[in-house]
């Protein structure tokens, strides 16, 4: 018995401190977001649903993630692949690359909107260049366009990095005698890539992308910094529930509607990306 | 037309000299054998042969071009790995029609010839299995397949048949070298199983810490070596070595017995003989009988000659016990001599 019980009880610590930190509160969040003054109801989800803003959220969220995830995931491919192609000073550029992964979100906004800033470094650069005469409002209220650009900019920045290193862990556990056999029976370096590399990444794919498109969807700093109310996103119109509109029930169920479309991308993700007991490494 | 010549081809491993300046041609349609003991370099000669490791220093030539530049899928063939290498993530189909993809034949000529190749290797009902549903013998076979299947000029394997039963081996070694020969594939082939070497090969080259000591038919190498690691290496039991001392010139006393031998200006140089090359009689080399092994269709025979080990095998109906004291006449065709400082044949 002895053998068998260890395991459990030395996962007990962690899981008693799960259960007190995350599974109480995100209970009570879930209460919350079930009733009002004191009785279960679904006017919560109402509220939050016929509110003008809840679609145009839900949109620029998933359109956010949709354009700046697909090109993260072949960004961090690209990333991946060089260094672990390098010979030598390979973890000096694993670091390199992983420096925005130091800063947290809202410095990377605010960093970036030192550059678009109307004083900021672009437009100092463009007028010091000569390609314009008076400062340009990047980010005004009429340019939504270039807010939802320097938005998905700050966030390929500053996230991809974790993909990459992610996946650069994944590539170091391909054996090498597999890309050996691919190059003898006439695999070319890009069928390579694709017969053997992105088949054996899957796993790392699969926590990659997940992980990823989690942040995503709670995206908000960056998005505070650079475009204020001008691209609401789900997590902002959460937090102005909670804070400007002072009512938490909705704050709560809105919570849960961003975990709800979280777990339900993390469950199509695991399924697409399922590698097969028999096909693993 | 696929003749392979390998051109003083050198490989340091940093400070480690893993192969020595090796100098070998292999015919075209040769069935060449690399045989050599663990760690002699025989696995790093074929990867350079195939293009996985860059010689340090030489030349590397497949039909007449040198191919010592280009990347291994341009140089016309195939390799049987020593570890597989069996892709994890595709059925055993799929691994045998790789290459074959690769050079995006028509399906039905891909279908065709897995089928084929994995008939011939006992692996047909095993098609739609994972590498890891697989047992390393199977896994193996199916290393070869995907080899056989490209039907290649060049063939490199890398002790291909290494983790099959004594029964499987002897099967599936015949069966290569009947498919190897009609195909008029050029076959590099790395064991060190001697008997596997001896029935297979052309040509045998003998691998030794980085050189090639001897590259010879098999009938050759074990009749002639040419040097003394050859003989002691090859043959089971090996061979025998004695000092001689010099009794004249061109003549020798070996075990108290003199023996006409090559003319040196050495004072003592080395005599071989191989254990079934020894008459029983009234003369020959004094011997102690330590052990006596009945083998069937003979007799091992182990003795002390001049306070050294010294094999024999004679006729089973022979009557030899534990102490007894025996004369062991060599064959006077068959004796070989060796000079004891530079280990070569004299
Ligand atoms: N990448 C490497 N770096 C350093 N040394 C190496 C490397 N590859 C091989 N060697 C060394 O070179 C020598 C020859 O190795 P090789 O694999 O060619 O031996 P082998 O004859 O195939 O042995 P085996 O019969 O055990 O497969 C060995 O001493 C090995 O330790
Ligand atoms: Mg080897």
């Amino acid at each position: 018995m002895h053998g068998k019980a260890l395991p459990y009880l030395l996962l007990t610590p962690a899981t008693l401190f799960l259960c007190v930190f995350f599974l109480y509160p995100f209970a009570l969040v879930a209460f919350e977001a079930f009733t009002r003054d004191g009785g279960f109801t679904l006017d919560n989800f109402r509220t939050m649903t016929s509110s003008w803003k809840f679609p145009v959220t839900v949109r620029n969220t998933l359109l956010l993630s949709a354009v700046v995830v697909p090109i993260q995931l072949v960004m961090a491919l690209l990333m991946a692949t060089m260094v672990s192609r390098l010979a030598a000073g390979r973890s000096a550029a694993l670091y390199i690359f992983a420096i925005p992964l130091g800063i947290s979100d809202l410095a990377a906004g605010l960093i970036w909107l030192a550059i678009f800033d109307q004083s900021g470094f672009l437009n100092t650069l463009l007028s010091n260049l000569g390609v314009i005469d008076r400062p340009v409002m990047f980010l005004g209220y009429q340019s939504k366009l270039t807010i939802f650009i320097a938005v998905a900019l700050a966030e390929i920045w500053r996230a991809t990095a974790i993909m990459m290193v992610i996946l650069v862990a994944g590539m170091g556990l391909i054996p090498r005698e597999y890309y050996e056999a691919a190059e003898v029976f006439g695999a070319s370096p890009w069928k390579r890539f694709i017969k053997i590399t992105l088949p054996l990444l899957r796993p790392s794919l699969q926590t990659a992308i997940i992980l990823r498109v989690i942040l995503a969807f709670e995206v908000f700093a960056v998005v505070a910094a650079l475009g204020g109310t001008n691209l609401p996103v789900l997590m902002g119109e959460t937090y102005n529930w909670q804070f400007t509109l002072q009512d938490r029930n909705v704050a709560a169920a809105m919570a849960l509607f961003i975990l709800a479309i979280s777990i339900g991308f993390t469950l199509f993700f695991l399924r697409v990306l399922r590698v097969p007991k028999e096909a693993r490494i | 037309m696929a003749e392979i010549a390998i051109k003083q081809v050198a490989k340091r491993f940093g400070g480690f000299t893993a192969l020595h300046s090796i100098d070998l041609t292999i015919a075209d349609q040769e069935f060449m054998v690399l045989l050599g003991a663990s760690g002699c370099g025989k696995t790093t000669l074929l990867r350079i042969v195939a293009g996985l490791e860059t010689p340090s220093q030489g030349e590397v030539w497949i039909g007449g071009r040198r191919v010592d530049h280009l990347p291994p899928r341009e140089r016309g063939i195939a390799m049987v790995f020593q570890n597989y290498a069996v892709f994890p993530h595709l059925t055993v189909f799929e691994n045998i029609a790789f290459g074959l993809r690769m050079k995006k034949l028509p399906q039905q000529e891909v279908e065709g010839r897995v089928n084929r190749t994995a008939e011939l290797m006992h692996i047909e009902q095993l098609l739609k299995r994972y590498s890891g549903q697989l047992s390393g013998g199977q896994r193996q076979r199916v290393a070869v397949a995907r080899a056989l299947a490209m039907e290649p000029d060049v063939i490199l394997m890398d002790e291909p048949l290494s983790n099959l039963d004594a029964l499987l081996r002897l099967e599936m070694r015949a069966e290569l070298k009947g498919v190897l020969a009609a195909s008029k594939t050029t076959t590099i082939y790395v064991t060190h199983d001697q008997v596997e070497a001896m029935s297979l090969a052309d040509r045998i080259a003998v691998m030794h810490q980085g050189h090639i000591v001897q590259a010879a038919s098999p009938v050759e190498v074990y009749r002639n070596p040419a040097a003394r690691f050859v003989g002691s290496f090859i043959g089971n039991p090996p061979m025998n070595f004695i000092l001689a001392t010099k009794a004249a010139d061109g003549s020798w006393t070996v075990a108290g017995l003199t023996l006409p031998g090559p003319k040196s200006d050495k004072q003592t140089i080395e005599f071989a003989i191989r254990p079934e090359d020894v008459d029983t009689g009234t003369e020959g080399l004094h011997a102690t009988v330590r052990v006596v092994e009945p083998l069937g269709p003979h007799t091992l025979v182990t003795c002390d000659v001049e306070g050294g080990l010294f094999r024999a095998i004679l006729e089973s109906n022979a009557t030899v016990a534990v102490g007894d004291h025996l004369r062991l006449l060599p064959k006077p065709d068959r004796i070989r001599w060796f000079d004891p400082e530079t280990t070569n044949a004299l």
